[in-house]
């Protein structure tokens, strides 16, 4: 897109079946998501667009230690439905937001929001997915 | 929709009928991380996950948020959903006993007869303790 601070665009395919196996992980109990020839997703389902992305959807900026991430948030906005099996998205991430703050138990840790816009066929924003993760000053584990 | 909620007539303060998971399982972790593609292996592999400093495997956050989003669209219908967020609180494990619910703080009307509701919603362990805690804005038709 020519904007550096946006990951590579990649297309998701909304698939009846991928909405299926993530209703019943999940354990929704509506049945449209098994007899609906096009149901729409559940809130989450989203999360499964990463599948779709290749390498270069990431960022730049976003690499970090990984070992100390941890995830803050995690919010879903949709501008109307959300979507449905059929429905062709382009996604694309940036980083929307980014500062530090000091720790409970001393330490820095690093907020960072990363956002990915979901466009329909139509070029249409139709949803958004906002990820707050946190990168601490030591490992995950080492704090319990 | 499978339980009984009525999200039109739903006043603020109405409680959503909680859900009540079976406790746990390593299987349930494995199936949302085949299903969301997330395979990270402090989730299902338990030299990893010792490893790595923690006792055991821990539950994918993103599995009680999508349990909870699930819950959630099954009382007012998936295409109702307008915003769901979640804040991830304490860690939970194999064998934890997770209850979702939620209650409405917000009710606005719109000049067509639809209604837009804001809930409050929740996953707690056993302990009493939040997992998550969520919010959310739904619609619901005119009648």
């Amino acid at each position: 897109m020519g904007d550096e601070t946006y990951g590579e665009p990649f297309t998701v395919e909304v698939e009846r079946g991928k909405i299926r196996e993530f209703a019943r992980a999940t354990k929704a109990r509506d049945p449209r998501y098994l007899e609906d020839p096009r149901p729409v997703a559940p809130p989450t389902f989203l999360a499964s667009a990463a599948l779709w992305a290749g390498p270069d959807a990431v960022p730049p900026g976003l690499v970090r230690n990984w070992s100390r991430i941890l995830h803050g948030e995690q919010e879903y906005v949709f501008h109307g439905p959300p979507p449905r099996a059929g429905q062709r998205l382009t996604a694309r991430q940036h980083i929307a937001d980014s500062y530090t703050k000091q720790g409970r138990r001393g330490g820095e840790m690093r907020f960072t929001v990363l956002v990915t816009e979901f466009h329909d066929e139509d070029g249409t924003l139709v949803a958004e997915a906002r990820s707050t993760v946190i990168e601490t000053s030591r490992a995950a584990g080492e704090e319990s | 929709m499978i339980a009984a909620f009525d999200a039109a007539s739903a006043e603020v303060g109405a409680e959503l009928p909680e859900f009540v998971d079976a406790p746990a399982t390593r299987t349930d972790y494995v199936r949302y991380q085949g299903a969301s593609g997330d395979m990270n292996p402090i989730h299902h592999d338990e030299p990893f996950a010792r490893e790595a400093g923690f006792p055991t495997v821990f539950a994918v956050g993103m599995l009680q948020a999508g349990i909870l989003g699930s819950f959630l669209a099954d009382l007012v219908g998936p295409e109702h959903v307008r915003r769901f967020k979640v804040q991830f609180r304490e860690q939970s494990w194999p064998g934890d006993v997770i209850t979702y619910g939620g209650r409405v703080v917000d009710r606005r009307e719109a000049a067509d007869g639809s209604v837009e509701l804001d809930l409050e919603l929740h996953a707690t362990r056993q302990t009493g303790t939040p997992h998550l805690l969520g919010r959310a804005t739904v619609t619901a038709p005119a009648r």
